[in-house]
């Protein structure tokens, strides 16, 4: 079952044409990635479905996406709600300058008012989603900048999962970390993936062919190609396609 | 967990559809409005109405002589006079040292802990305030060095008064020419002093003078640090050397003379008035000299 | 040649003797103006005692009996600055935040020549325009609702300080509030937060020792003022009440300064002296709150 499909969807910042008629279905509680060289969109393309890009001046967006069938641009649409049910992690670990505990209660707080158990519960149970619980549960109080990077986006997972969405966007997620920390978030990611519908931007092709179920892939502006991964990575349709996964140009 | 889950409570059109927090947005986008209005009408309302009082009342007998008490008129060429001596001296003096101790810090000092130190007693000089300069001036330029209250005791407490501004300014201005020039001229064996003449000096210039219109503004807006050091007097003096050792006030101090001790109300808004527009104006060639330095980065 | 590189070492030389003692000038300053408080400070202190001089209620400078003590001007200074954060923070903050945060290029660029103008205008413009204005107007509130004829009170000045006390509230604020990284405010848009709370509840905390240092910036501003409220704080030196003509420990100088004599002269300096250690103090802490904005 496709949980959110593009159609025809096209973006524009100003007189640049970012997207071309991306048509795109992303199955539900799958890993859909999304692979090309810089500037082909996709990182575009991946904040056009929380609706990222209205924070940007100057974008015109044509076509349509929709979300368990509701067109997120329909005009009577509360971006607040589509953005708690389509969460997002960015390339740069970005925790707000507050504690732990308070980057993962933020959220929540926002959108209802939750007694103090039913907080702890929750930034309890957004850790454990994370996998960074144990390493974080005797410090809930101390800065969420005090820790590493790796542990910095986890916790940006945590945040991202305390708003109970069903659909998670990472983008470039692992890009800004080390190896160590980068398996550890790929093997969350085979979890994640159990409860929520995640769509993944990457620079690093075998990390899509390791974790996705499916891959998407863009070349300036256009989608050339998506399907099955296995199918994208051994036998892709298009030219440009094999010469991008055959490294030949990136 | 059961409020967070209200999603799946609704159908999805419902949950997408649904506005809600609007009122906190609204209440405090309305505050802020509120907030904004007061400050810019604030600045408006006083501009316009001290203009609207005022300029009626500036003529050019007004502008170009002396108070006269036998014929009853009042003039403020004197204290024209008096802003304009203070203001140059002032610049005579604090341009040199102040342009001198931004090259120290910015093209010579190497000792890290001497350059905080004397940023941090230019941080210290910019938050004192006038009525303390003024106090320290009195007791130091009028009496100790036995100027008596003058234009140049005057002058030299507005010159400590002023150093911050030119410190500040200057330094940035310097930090802003880029290191090629220096390497550049290095590299064709000219000395420091040299390079800082042909080359630092000169491309920095325009950002400070920035820093000398923001001092000048504060010079003419200036009256706690002169009331006790360049004091009140109002007598036409043109030549500038026999100034220098007469007491004298400027604009502002004028202003508050003729409002708290003469009650002449008309005399204090024309004088208002036109320390409005020297702000004015100073304000625009700020803006002016600002844009150009944009142009040519 | 030999000669000639001499004479541009010694230039050399020479010019980087001059500029260093230029940089001195500001640390000699600083020194000068403190040693020269604390020594004419000190005596009156010593002659009235450090407590009934920080303490004593009444300053009766001129009587036959005098008697210095400044506390009534250190207790309307020290209201005077809160009366002005009271209502100036809270205007200044959301400007700050319009400016930084809500307003178009265009818009924001008129607010902030409104700004930049209201940090031009002299002290003694807001001075003279609160008397003409503010005083008549507070006037009438407090003869019809406590019967006290005059309106050159502490409220007048406090009215005043608020405003005088904006731009450097605004400028500072705004300052920190454009630092703050876009990543934190993408991160709470992805959570679903409306601009607002975003501002709110995300920009304005991660500014805030920016913020704290305009606050303090501001404070120092009104501690440190004169001029504009000598103009329509009435100078009595009473307690300060709200609708009460009081004097500032700026202005207890100024307005005895030029004909004071004897003790009652040193008294004044010894003022001075409480003053700038008010404003050292103020200084030293603004100096912290930069330190911990740089810091993150």
């Amino acid at each position: 079952m496709n949980i959110i499909s593009a159609n025809k969807l096209s973006l524009h910042y100003g007189d640049f044409q970012a997207l071309r008629d991306i048509d795109l279905d992303v199955p539900a509680r799958e890993i859909t990635a999304l692979i090309g060289p810089s500037g082909c969109g996709k990182s575009t393309f991946l904040r056009t479905l929380n609706r990222m890009n209205d924070l940007i001046p100057g974008v015109k967006i044509t076509g349509e996406i929709t979300y368990h069938g509701e067109d997120i641009y329909a005009p009577q649409v509360d971006v607040t709600a589509l953005r708690k049910s389509i969460g997002m992690v960015f390339q740069k670990p970005n925790p707000f300058p507050m504690s732990i505990y308070d980057n993962i209660s933020y959220g929540p707080k926002l959108h209802a008012s939750l007694s103090k158990s039913e907080l702890n519960d929750l930034v309890e149970r957004s850790l454990h989603g994370a996998a960074l619980w144990d390493e974080v549960k005797d410090r809930l109080k101390k800065s969420a900048l005090s820790l590493s990077g790796g542990q910095q986006q986890r916790l940006c997972i945590a945040r991202a999962l305390s708003v109970s969405p069903d659909v998670l966007l990472m983008d470039e997620p692992t890009s800004a970390l080390d190896p160590a920390s980068t398996m550890k978030i790929e093997e969350l990611m085979g979890q994640l993936k159990q409860d929520y519908t995640v769509i993944i931007v990457t620079h690093n092709m075998q990390q899509a062919a390791r974790i996705s179920d499916k891959t998407a892939f863009f070349l300036t502006g256009d989608l050339v190609e998506s399907g099955q991964t296995d199918q994208i990575f051994t036998l892709p349709r298009d030219k440009r396609t094999e010469d991008y996964i055959t490294g030949r140009f990136g | 967990m059961k409020s967070m889950s209200n999603t799946k409570d609704m159908t999805m059109k419902q949950w997408l559809h649904n506005k809600k927090r609007r009122s906190y947005s609204v209440i405090l986008l309305i505050f802020i409005g509120l907030c904004v209005t007061v400050a810019v009408s604030l600045i408006g309302i006083l501009i316009g109405f001290i203009l609207y009082r005022g300029l009626g009342h500036i003529s050019w007998e007004f502008l170009t002589t002396a108070r006269s008490a036998l014929r009853g008129t009042i003039g403020i060429l004197p204290n024209i006079l008096y802003t304009f001596y203070l203001i140059i001296t002032t610049l005579l003096i604090v341009l040199p040292i102040g342009i001198g101790a931004a090259i120290y810090l910015n093209e010579y000092a190497t000792n890290r802990r001497l350059v905080r130190i004397i940023e941090f007693t230019t941080e210290t000089l910019a938050g004192i305030p006038s009525i303390i300069y003024g106090l320290v001036g009195f007791l130091l330029f009028a009496q100790g060095l036995g100027l008596r209250v003058s234009i140049l005791a005057g002058a030299l407490t507005l010159s400590i008064l002023s150093l911050p501004t030119i410190v500040r300014t200057t330094q940035e201005a310097l930090r802003t020419v880029p290191l090629s020039y220096r390497e550049g001229a290095f590299a064709l064996g000219a000395t420091k002093w040299y390079m800082i003449r042909t080359i630092i000096l000169p491309s920095s210039i325009d950002g400070i003078i920035t820093g000398v219109i923001l001092a000048i503004g504060r010079m003419v807006g200036e009256s706690a640090a002169l009331l006790f050091t360049a004091g009140t007097g109002y007598a036409l003096v043109t030549n500038y050397f026999q100034a220098l050792g007469t007491s004298g006030g400027t604009l502002s101090v004028a202003l508050f003379v003729y409002a708290t001790e003469h009650g002449n109300f008309n005399v204090s808004f024309a004088i208002a008035s036109i320390l409005v527009i020297i702000v004015l104006l100073l304000n625009f060639s700020v803006k002016l000299v600002k844009r150009k330095l944009r142009k040519v980065k | 040649m030999n000669t000639k590189n001499k004479r541009k070492d010694i230039v050399e030389k020479t010019m980087q003797g001059v500029f260093f003692t230029l940089g001195m000038v500001t640390i000699i300053a600083v020194v000068t103006i403190s040693a020269y408080l604390v020594l004419n400070g000190l005596p009156a202190i010593r002659e009235i005692g450090f407590f009934e001089f920080l303490f004593g209620q009444v300053w009766r400078s001129t009587g036959t009996d005098p008697s210095f003590g400044i506390l009534p001007f250190i207790l309307t200074s020290f209201y005077g600055m809160i009366g002005a954060i009271i209502i100036g923070v809270p205007i200044g903050l959301m400007t700050a935040i319009f400016l930084a945060k809500i307003a178009n290029p265009r818009i924001a660029a008129v607010v902030n020549t409104a700004v930049e103008l209201l940090a031009g205008i002299p002290s003694v413009v807001y001075g003279f325009v609160g008397m003409i204005v503010l005083v008549p107007f507070i006037q009438q509130i407090a003869l019809h609702f406590f019967g006290i004829p005059s309106g050159a009170n502490l409220l007048s000045a406090i009215l005043v300080l608020s405003v005088m006390i904006l731009p450097s509230i605004i400028s500072v604020s705004r300052t920190a509030l454009v630092a703050v990284p876009r990543d934190y405010e993408e991160a709470s848009f992805a959570l679903g937060a409306t601009k607002m709370e975003t501002i709110f509840k995300v920009s304005v905390p991660s500014a805030r020792s920016g913020i704290t240092a305009g606050v303090v910036l501001g404070v120092g501003r009104a501690i440190g003022e004169a001029m504009a409220v000598m103009m329509v704080a009435g100078n009595v030196s009473n307690m300060p009440e709200l609708f009460r003509p009081v004097t500032f420990l700026t202005t207890a100088i100024t307005r005895e300064l030029s004909y004071a004599s004897g003790l009652q002269r040193q008294a004044l300096f010894s003022i001075g002296l409480v003053l700038f250690c008010f404003i050292m103090l103020i200084n030293i802490i603004l100096n912290f709150a930069l330190k911990r904005g740089h810091k993150g």
